[in-house]
């Protein structure tokens, strides 16, 4: 029988915010323990949330880019549940009238099919404390540093039905956050993590099959993996004539494998209601329609512009789109370089990237920057220097942050365009190697790359190829 | 309206209340008695009346995204039972 794979996504992403949702605290990453958790974020008796404003604005932001419904009053609700490390044994989180409901979200296949993913809600919440089973025998320690971090959590239609579609989805929301900077979308240190809801049915029929909850992905590679290991093993047990339990799943990376956590049984029972401690969220359609003024322009807004203004393959357009500051840093260049895109385009995914991986280093810390490259390539496009050069002069720029001019003055670099300059260079090469002039008239064409090669090697590498290449042959060839 | 034992035991388990297998007959009573009360509002008839979400006609203030907290942690933890490496310890809890 064939299978259909059904998936829907839960996607956290933890809100660049400096401080917490409902408290005043630091969310910043990797403080000492306990450093960062403020009265409200412990939980403590006589305390009261303040909601953050930025908080509403980041996520009215992403209703906006995703074409969603902005709720004009949502409401904040309790869910219920005890675990050490929610000191107040509920999460303060939405439940009805969250603050994004519906959108939208184009996704790119790996055969470029693009498809459409409807999002159900997205609604704000706190990130809970973490836990510490390492390091002590009969006990559990707990650091909460993250308790009231502020998330965003993303709720997909179960709509993907293979694990590469999935992690399509979550790769363009992760762009669209970063895009809006709403989420530094780190996932290594959980700032941005998903669970996932999957199950199967036979091809054809439209009734769900019965779902398991995979928790806590914190990487495109780890819900690719995950996904397929879980159909995989939902498509044999049912074969084998078994039943799916809706239970919640952990991912275990090392053994690629996913296995139960815990029985639903109690968990789905939060007892959910409105949270008497905070009012409503007031979102005026004044408010809404200044954070629809400020929205930045997004990837796919931002592909078609590069295809169109600057002449780019769509492919190139996608690499530089790819992160909003790759993006900016080709424009920059770009203006900087006479009106030369695509070879800009050619340096940034060619020799920037490679430098930058080498160094293992972010495009913001480029240690050359975008006017710098630009002002470089434009060299190249007006002949001062070569190509072959202009890498050199790169390395030089890249150790020591120099100007792309101050380094071709002082090394003397500029190309050789003048054609008697480069016709004394050919006459000298010719005069120094009687025998290859023979074999070459003798028919031997492959000699004429070695003549050139030596023009080049007694210019430094400074003259004109393409005039070296002309005044050769115009000398040999009479 | 009366609720079960079972309905309680439920109830009390989500809340991590213990009560005794004597007394869930009057627990199930009292709170019982309590959505009896609660219930009169089921003979008002709300169609057209929005759904409210808190007593107060207000909005929620909002405070700007600045850090204030200053890191108060050794008062906090002389409250807490127990505490290592600057952690609160609780019984182990394994999943």
């Amino acid at each position: 029988m064939e299978w259909q794979p059904v998936i829907g996504l839960e996607i956290h992403s933890q809100l660049a915010t400096a401080s917490k949702i409902f408290s005043a605290a630091s969310t910043g990453y990797g403080a000492e323990p306990n450093t960062q958790a403020s009265a409200v974020d412990l939980g403590l008796p006589g305390v009261l949330p303040v909601l953050n404003e930025k908080v509403v604005e980041m996520a009215v932001l992403f209703g906006l880019a995703i074409g969603a419904t902005i709720s004009n009053a949502s409401i904040f609700a309790r869910k219920n549940y005890f675990y050490p490390d929610l000191p107040k044994g509920y999460q303060i989180s939405q439940y009805e009238e969250p603050i994004v409901a519906g959108g939208r979200i184009e996704i790119r296949l790996p055969d470029d099919h693009i498809k459409i993913i409807d999002v159900t809600r997205a609604h704000l919440e706190e990130d809970a404390g973490k836990s510490v089973h390492e390091d002590f025998d009969r006990s559990t320690g707990i650091d909460l540093n993250r308790a009231g971090t502020p998330l965003l959590e993303i709720v997909s239609e179960p709509q993907m039905h293979s694990a590469a579609e999935a992690v399509a989805y979550m790769r363009a929301m992760h762009q669209l956050v970063r895009y809006l900077g709403i989420c530094d979308g780190n996932m290594q240190e959980g700032s941005f993590r998903c669970d996932a809801n999957v199950s199967v049915r036979p091809l054809g029929e439209s009734t769900l099959g019965t779902r398991t909850e995979i928790k806590n992905l914190n990487s495109f590679r780890f819900v690719e993996r995950a996904i397929q290991f879980e159909i995989d093993r939902q498509i044999e047990v049912i074969e084998n004539g078994g039943q799916i339990h809706q239970v919640t799943m952990l991912y275990d990376a090392d053994r690629h494998e996913t296995r139960t956590m815990r029985s639903k049984e109690d968990a789905h029972d939060y007892r959910y209601f409105p949270d008497p401690d905070l009012l409503p969220i007031e979102i005026t359609d004044d408010y809404i329609q200044s954070m629809a003024n400020s929205l930045p322009e997004l990837p796919a807004q931002k592909r078609k512009r590069f295809v169109d203004e600057y002449a780019l393959t769509s492919k190139d357009a996608e690499i530089l789109c790819e992160d909003r500051g790759i993006a900016d840093y080709f424009e920059q260049a770009t203006a900087a370089s006479s009106g030369n895109p695509r070879l800009c385009a050619n340096w940034i995914t060619g020799e920037l990237f490679a430098a930058l991986n080498a160094s293992n280093l972010q495009i913001e810390a480029s240690p050359v920057g975008p006017a710098a490259l630009g002002v470089l390539v434009s060299r190249i496009a007006d002949n001062t220097i070569s190509g072959k050069i202009a890498k050199q002069i790169f390395e030089t720029m890249w150790e020591t942050g120099q100007d792309p001019d101050d380094v071709i003055a002082e090394q003397g670099l500029q190309q050789v365009t003048d054609d008697s300059a480069i016709a004394n260079l050919v006459e000298q090469v010719l005069n120094d190697n009687p025998d290859q002039i023979e074999q070459y008239r003798a028919g031997k064409d492959k000699v004429f790359g070695f003549f050139v090669g030596q023009v080049m090697k007694l210019s430094q590498g400074k003259a004109n190829p393409k005039q070296v290449n002309k005044l050769l042959k115009a000398r040999l060839d009479n | 309206m009366a609720i079960s034992d079972d309905e309680v035991s439920a109830i009390a388990r989500l809340a991590r209340l213990e009560i005794k297998e004597q007394d869930l007959a009057a627990v199930g009573a009292g709170l019982g008695r309590v959505l009896e009360f609660v219930r009169q509002m089921d003979a008002i008839d709300t169609t057209n009346i929005e759904p409210l979400a808190h007593p107060l006609e207000l909005a929620a203030h909002r405070r700007a995204d600045e850090v204030l907290e200053p890191d108060l942690r050794d008062v906090y933890q002389l409250g807490a039972p127990q505490v290592q490496n600057a952690l609160y310890l609780v019984p182990k809890v394994i999943e």
